[in-house]
C-alpha cells in the first residue's frame, strides 16, 4: 500500500472519528430519553397528605413489569362557591410537595413519571375530569380507612363501573402504616 | 390591643401641576372588626389636636357606636346622593372634598366601588384625585381586597370579594400600617357585639370568622406588610425622588415575578413546580412561556403533556404564555421585558448534536439579553437518577 493511501484512509478514519464525536450525544451514552419508551400508563390518582407505601409499590411493581409510566395525580376539590377554573394554593401547599416526593421516589428506581392535577367540585368529579381527558390502562387506588379523607366507597363503585380500565382497591392494611409524604422529600423543594 | 407594623417611606413630596401632592396612609387588616376605622379616626383627632384642618370625606361606622362617638366633633362632608336604576344610593362627595380642600382628608374603605355615574369606577381613584390636589389622605382596607391575595385568601375562607384594588395603590401608599389584634381577641370583639349586630354575629362566626380563617388571614396581612416593608426598602436603596425610585423598582414593587421555560414533555410538571415553590418563597408572581417553532406540529402524547401543564398552571395561579418564534432566545427575552421578569427558571437543556454544539447555550444566551434577571437552571430528576444507578 502506498504512502498516499495509508495517509488518505488515515485521513478518512480521523474524520469520520470527528463526525461520528459530533452526532452522537456527548459522553457516549443514550439518554435516558431515547430508551424505550413506556407505551402503558398507570394512575395512582390522590388525595391528603400521604400515599400508603402498598400503594406505591404496587405501581412500581407494575410499572417494571409492563413498562409502563405511572401517572401520580393530585386531586383537589374547588368549594361549590367558586369557579371550576379558581387557582387553589392553600390545597397546593399540601399536594405539590407530596407530589414531588412521589416523582422523587419513583424517578430513584428508574421509573418513567409523569404527574397530573385533577380539580372537580369532588374528588370524584376531579378523577371523572381526569378521566375524560385521557385514557389509563390501570389505576390504582389506597382505599381510605376514613370515608371522609379521601375517596368514599360509593366512588370507587363509580369508578368500577364506569371506567374501561383495570382498576386496583388496595384495602387499608391497619397494621402497616408505612406513609410516603412530602416529609420524605430529599433535597429542597 | 392592637400592634402597629408600618412601612415608613422615605417620603419626598412630589409636585404635580402646581401642587403639591399629598400623602397617602393606609391602615390595613385581616378583617373587619380589627379596629382600622378607628386608628383612622383617631389619627384624625390627634392631627385635629395639632391644628390641622381635615375633614372626614368617607366614614363607614357600621353601626358600632364606639366608632360614631370617636368620629363626634370631626368634621364631615356629607354623602352625596346618586340615584341608579331608581334606587338611590349614597357615595362620598369628590367635588365637595376637593372645593374645601382640607390639609388632610379620611376616607374609609379604599376597595369601595362607587355607584355608576360618579367620577370614578373605584373609591381609590378618588383617592389619587385627592392626593394630586395635595390633600393629605388616611384610608383603610381589609388584605383580602388586594389583587393578587384575592384567590389566595378566596381558597382559606370560600368567600370571593368582589371589590378589589390593583397591588399598586397599596405599593404607592406612602405609609402602610398593620392594624393587628390576635384571632381570639377579634372573636370575643365579634361575640361582644363590637364588629356586627346581634343578629349577624352567629352567621359570621360560622363563616368567615373562624379561627383558622383569621389565623390565615392574619399571616397574609403580617406578610404582606413585611413584603411591603422590604420594596419601600429598596426603593429608598435606589436614591433620587420617590416617582423616579418607584418607577425604577416597579416589577419588583410586591415582589419578583418568576417565568419559567416549559416544553410540552413530562419533566415540564416538575419544573413548573419547583418555580411555583420559588415564586412562593419570594413572594413573586409567577409565568410559564413555552416558544414553539412555527408550524411546529404536536404528537397526541405532546397535546396531553400541553394539556395538563395548563391545568396545572391553572390550579397554581400561574400564567402558560404560548410564543411562535425561531429565534427561542430573543423571544424569552422579549417576553421577560414585557412582563417584568426577575427570574428564569429553565429544564436542562437536551445534549446538542452537530453544529447546535457550536451554539451559545441558552441560559448564556438569556443572561447577555437579559443582565440583572436571574437565571436558573432546574435539575432533571430522572437523569440523576439514572446517573446514580450503577
Amino acid at each position: 500500500m502506498s504512502a498516499g493511501a495509508i495517509v488518505a484512509i488515515s485521513l478518512a478514519a480521523a474524520l469520520a472519528g470527528i463526525a461520528a464525536g459530533f452526532w452522537l450525544p456527548p459522553h457516549g451514552r443514550r439518554p435516558a430519553r431515547e430508551r424505550p419508551r413506556p407505551v402503558r400508563r398507570i394512575l395512582l390518582p390522590f388525595t391528603g397528605e400521604a400515599i400508603s407505601r402498598r400503594a406505591f409499590e404496587a405501581a412500581s411493581r407494575l410499572s417494571k413489569a409492563e413498562n409502563a409510566i405511572v401517572m401520580p395525580a393530585f386531586l383537589a376539590r374547588v368549594p361549590m362557591n367558586l369557579p371550576l377554573d379558581t387557582a387553589l394554593p392553600v390545597q397546593c401547599e399540601q399536594g405539590m410537595p407530596l407530589l414531588e416526593a412521589i416523582e422523587q421516589r419513583f424517578s430513584a428506581q428508574g421509573i418513567a413519571v409523569d404527574s397530573r392535577v385533577g380539580r372537580g367540585r369532588s374528588y370524584r368529579d376531579a378523577l371523572r375530569r381526569l378521566l375524560e381527558q385521557e385514557q389509563f390502562d390501570r389505576i390504582i387506588i389506597s382505599v381510605p380507612e376514613d370515608e371522609r379523607s379521601g375517596l368514599t366507597h360509593d366512588d370507587l363503585l363509580w369508578l368500577i363501573d364506569h371506567v374501561p380500565a383495570e382498576i386496583m382497591l388496595l384495602r387499608p392494611a391497619r397494621d402497616d402504616e408505612r406513609r410516603i409524604s412530602a416529609a420524605g422529600l430529599s433535597g429542597h423543594f | 390591643m392592637s400592634t402597629e407594623l408600618s412601612t415608613h417611606a422615605p417620603v419626598t413630596t412630589v409636585e404635580r401641576g402646581g401642587h403639591k401632592r399629598g400623602r397617602l396612609r393606609v391602615f390595613l387588616g385581616m378583617a373587619a372588626g380589627v379596629g382600622k376605622t378607628y386608628a383612622m379616626l383617631l389619627e384624625g383627632r390627634a392631627a385635629q389636636e395639632a391644628g390641622r384642618d381635615l375633614v372626614i370625606g368617607l366614614l363607614e361606622t357600621h353601626g358600632r357606636a364606639e366608632t360614631a362617638e370617636l368620629a363626634q366633633g370631626l368634621p364631615l362632608i356629607p354623602r352625596r346622593r346618586v340615584t341608579y336604576r331608581d334606587t338611590e344610593l349614597e357615595e362620598m362627595d369628590l367635588p365637595a372634598i376637593l372645593a374645601r380642600a382640607p390639609e388632610l382628608c379620611l376616607i374609609d374603605e379604599l376597595a369601595h366601588t362607587n355607584a355608576p355615574g360618579v367620577e370614578h369606577h373605584k373609591r381609590y381613584e378618588d383617592v389619587s384625585d385627592v392626593l394630586a390636589a395635595g390633600i393629605d389622605v388616611v384610608s383603610t382596607l381589609n388584605v383580602q381586597h388586594l389583587d393578587s391575595l384575592n384567590d389566595r385568601v378566596v381558597e382559606l375562607t370560600g368567600v370571593r370579594v368582589r371589590e378589589t384594588i390593583p397591588d399598586a395603590v397599596l405599593g404607592e401608599a406612602d405609609e402602610v400600617v398593620l392594624i393587628d389584634v390576635t384571632p381570639n381577641a377579634l372573636l370575643d370583639r365579634l361575640r361582644a357585639g363590637k364588629v356586627y349586630p346581634r343578629e349577624r354575629i352567629e352567621s359570621a362566626l360560622n363563616n368567615f370568622f373562624r379561627i383558622e380563617n383569621l389565623d390565615a388571614l392574619r399571616e397574609v396581612a403580617l406578610r404582606e406588610v413585611a413584603e411591603e416593608v422590604g420594596a419601600k426598602r429598596l426603593t429608598a436603596e435606589v436614591g433620587g425622588t420617590r416617582e423616579e425610585s418607584l418607577a425604577a423598582e416597579a416589577p419588583q414593587a410586591v415582589g419578583e415575578r418568576l417565568l419559567a421555560l416549559v416544553e410540552p414533555y413530562p419533566g415540564a410538571q416538575r419544573l413548573v413546580r419547583r418555580a411555583w415553590r420559588s415564586a412562593q418563597r419570594l413572594g413573586g408572581e409567577l409565568d410559564l412561556l413555552w416558544v414553539s417553532r412555527p408550524s411546529q406540529r404536536l404528537s397526541a402524547d405532546h397535546e396531553r403533556c400541553l394539556s395538563a401543564l395548563r391545568e396545572l398552571a391553572s390550579v397554581l395561579g400561574a400564567e402558560l404564555l404560548i410564543e411562535e418564534s425561531d429565534d427561542v432566545p430573543a423571544m424569552i427575552a422579549e417576553v421577560a421585558k414585557r412582563r417584568g421578569t426577575t427570574y428564569i427558571l429553565m429544564g436542562r437543556a437536551r445534549p446538542a448534536r452537530g453544529l447546535a454544539r457550536l451554539r451559545i447555550p441558552l441560559p448564556q444566551r438569556l443572561m447577555e439579553l437579559l443582565p440583572g434577571v436571574d437565571v436558573r437552571v432546574v435539575a432533571d430528576r430522572a437523569i440523576r437518577a439514572n446517573a446514580e444507578q450503577p
